[in-house]
């Protein structure tokens, strides 16, 4: 097979499995006859593909073959073993032509995913194995546990969804908005788990953030009318448009007001801002929408000292009234010393007490050392370093550290 | 339809209730049952006197060895249970969150592998 063949299958994988598992899972009701269907028809796939051409619906193909492999399957299996509630399910399931999807099945797969009966790292592995499609060695690197470990988490996760007959379908109304900020709890932890940790192997988590951007546009486009979804889009879609400006060649953290700006990818900030506009518009607040007009309103800013903190400050107030938590106050008093000057922000740091955050002790430091107090400085730099886990931030706090004038 | 064993766990060190929280207690269960009765979904319930009544059997090769108290000593016990039927999961988990309420402890939620009704 070419090469060009196979970039050109497993794109068609990444985009369309997820798609083809959620169709199956609709008829079948199972997430392992469904996923294993659908890889065998990736098989088939490989094979014909080369010689025949893509088709030109591959989506709608693979599908189509994957349902037809689970039939025969399921066939052979009541046969052998008598399992007369699949062979009883199959005669009642009415054989569309197509196989097609539903518009929805994603979205029911995602949130049988993310169902609060399942522990958060099953609810993370399950939504990237089964709605993006990532290979389970993948998901294990990502986040740095063996394959047979995160194997054995997505095996648990699939029995407990079978056995405990967690519903394949979206929410009714009323519990909407509770399921929903799971679901998009899950996606955030996927993109920061590919934005923040520069440790492990770059590519993989570079696709986990490209994953989760994904998997939310999906969303807004399933639920248009649900702010929190675009909010959260538009948070990831801000910060991602900064990746290449976050780091120098060689890996090291450059902060936000030092980022070469014209690095900044231009096109997903002006979708970012689009999306901020939206929410407003709605003017029905949350958190994720308010960290993403926060992230507007720093790339508003051609150079870093146009930067508006004051609007930024305001934001960071709001966020406080609706969701007060020790770290978005430790990201206030940032904005707070940017308005007011690093003396009271240092106070507001210091009545936090998150002595084991890192980034306690290194916006710490850094108050410290714009207020001339080396000595502090350099302590408080030693404790984030020591506290710090990922080697890019350690490096660029030891530079930091190094940067300061020798205390006296 | 699944059906659903939801065990009321009575916690750790739990202070007995009052005759009278006893008898507020006892109003919402019954309630509850109700509830599940008007709705179909009720299979069996019943409240399990304290483990200390337990009594082990065990047979081992032609022995059967009969033991005074539970099976474990375990700090939360299983004071009761109910076993309902529901479409899915999350019918089973409302029931629950609703058996909390009344009984005022944690329920779990556990799926029959099969039952024989």
């Amino acid at each position: 097979m070419s090469a060009s063949y196979t970039d050109e299958i497993s794109r068609v994988f990444r985009e369309e499995s997820g798609l083809a598992v959620a169709a199956l899972m609709r008829a079948f009701g199972d997430l392992d006859v469904a996923e294993e269907a659908v890889q065998e028809a990736f098989v088939v796939a490989s094979r014909r593909w080369p010689a025949t051409g893509v088709p030109p619906n591959p989506g709608g193909w693979i599908t189509t073959t994957a349902r037809r492999r689970a039939i025969d399957r399921l066939r052979r299996e009541a046969l052998r073993d008598d399992r007369h509630a699949e062979a009883a399910r199959l005669r009642a399931e009415p054989d569309p032509p197509t196989g097609a999807p539903m518009p929805d099945d994603r979205l029911r797969l995602i949130f049988t995913c993310c169902h609060p009966s399942l522990a958060v790292p099953a609810r993370v592995a399950l939504t990237l194995r089964m709605v993006g499609g990532l290979q389970t060695g993948e998901i294990a690197r990502a986040f740095l546990v063996t394959e047979p470990t995160m194997a054995q988490r997505l095996v648990r996760a699939k029995r407990k969804i079978r056995a405990a007959n967690i519903p394949y379908r979206v929410p009714d109304e009323e519990e909407l908005s509770d399921r929903l900020s799971g679901v998009l709890g899950v996606l955030y932890l996927v993109f920061n788990e590919g934005y923040l940790a520069a440790s492990g192997e770059g590519l993989v988590r570079d696709h986990l953030s490209a994953e989760a951007i994904r998997l939310a546009r999906l969303l807004v486009g399933r639920l248009p009318d649900e702010p929190e979804v675009l909010g959260l889009l538009g948070l990831m879609v801000l910060s991602e448009a900064r990746r290449a400006a976050r780091t120098t060649d060689d890996g090291s953290l450059v902060p936000l007001r030092e980022q070469d700006r014209s690095l900044w990818d231009p096109r997903l900030i002006a979708e970012g801002q689009a999306l901020v506009r939206e929410c407003l518009r709605r003017d029905r607040p949350g958190p994720y929408q308010i960290q993403a007009a926060i992230n507007a309103v720093h790339t508003d800013a051609r150079t870093a000292v146009v930067t508006d903190w004051r609007q930024i400050l305001a934001l960071y107030d709001q966020q406080m009234a609706m969701a007060p938590t020790p770290v978005v106050a430790l990201n206030r008093a940032v904005a707070l010393a940017e308005v007011r000057g690093p003396a009271p922000a240092l106070d507001a740091v210091e009545a936090l007490g998150l002595e084991d955050y890192h980034l306690f002790h290194a916006t710490r430091a850094d108050l410290l050392r714009r207020l001339g107090r080396d000595a502090g400085a350099a302590r408080a730099y030693e404790r984030a370093y020591r506290l710090a886990t990922n080697a890019a931030e350690r490096r660029f706090l030891e530079q930091r550290a190094r940067e300061l004038p020798e205390a006296p | 339809m699944s059906h659903y064993l939801l065990s009321v766990v009575y916690p750790a060190d739990g202070v007995p209730p009052s005759p009278e929280e006893l008898q507020e207690i006892t109003g919402r269960v019954e309630a509850f049952k109700d509830e599940l009765k008007a709705a179909g979904a009720w299979v069996f319930a019943g409240g399990l006197h304290d483990p200390d009544a337990a009594t082990v059997v065990r047979v081992e090769g032609n022995e059967v060895l009969t033991a005074d108290g539970p099976f474990v000593e375990t700090k939360e016990q299983l004071g009761g249970l109910n076993i309902i039927e529901a479409p899915d999961l999350d019918a089973a988990l409302r029931w629950a969150e609703k058996a909390s309420r009344a009984t005022g402890t944690p329920i779990e939620v556990r799926p029959f592998q099969w039952a024989s009704l």
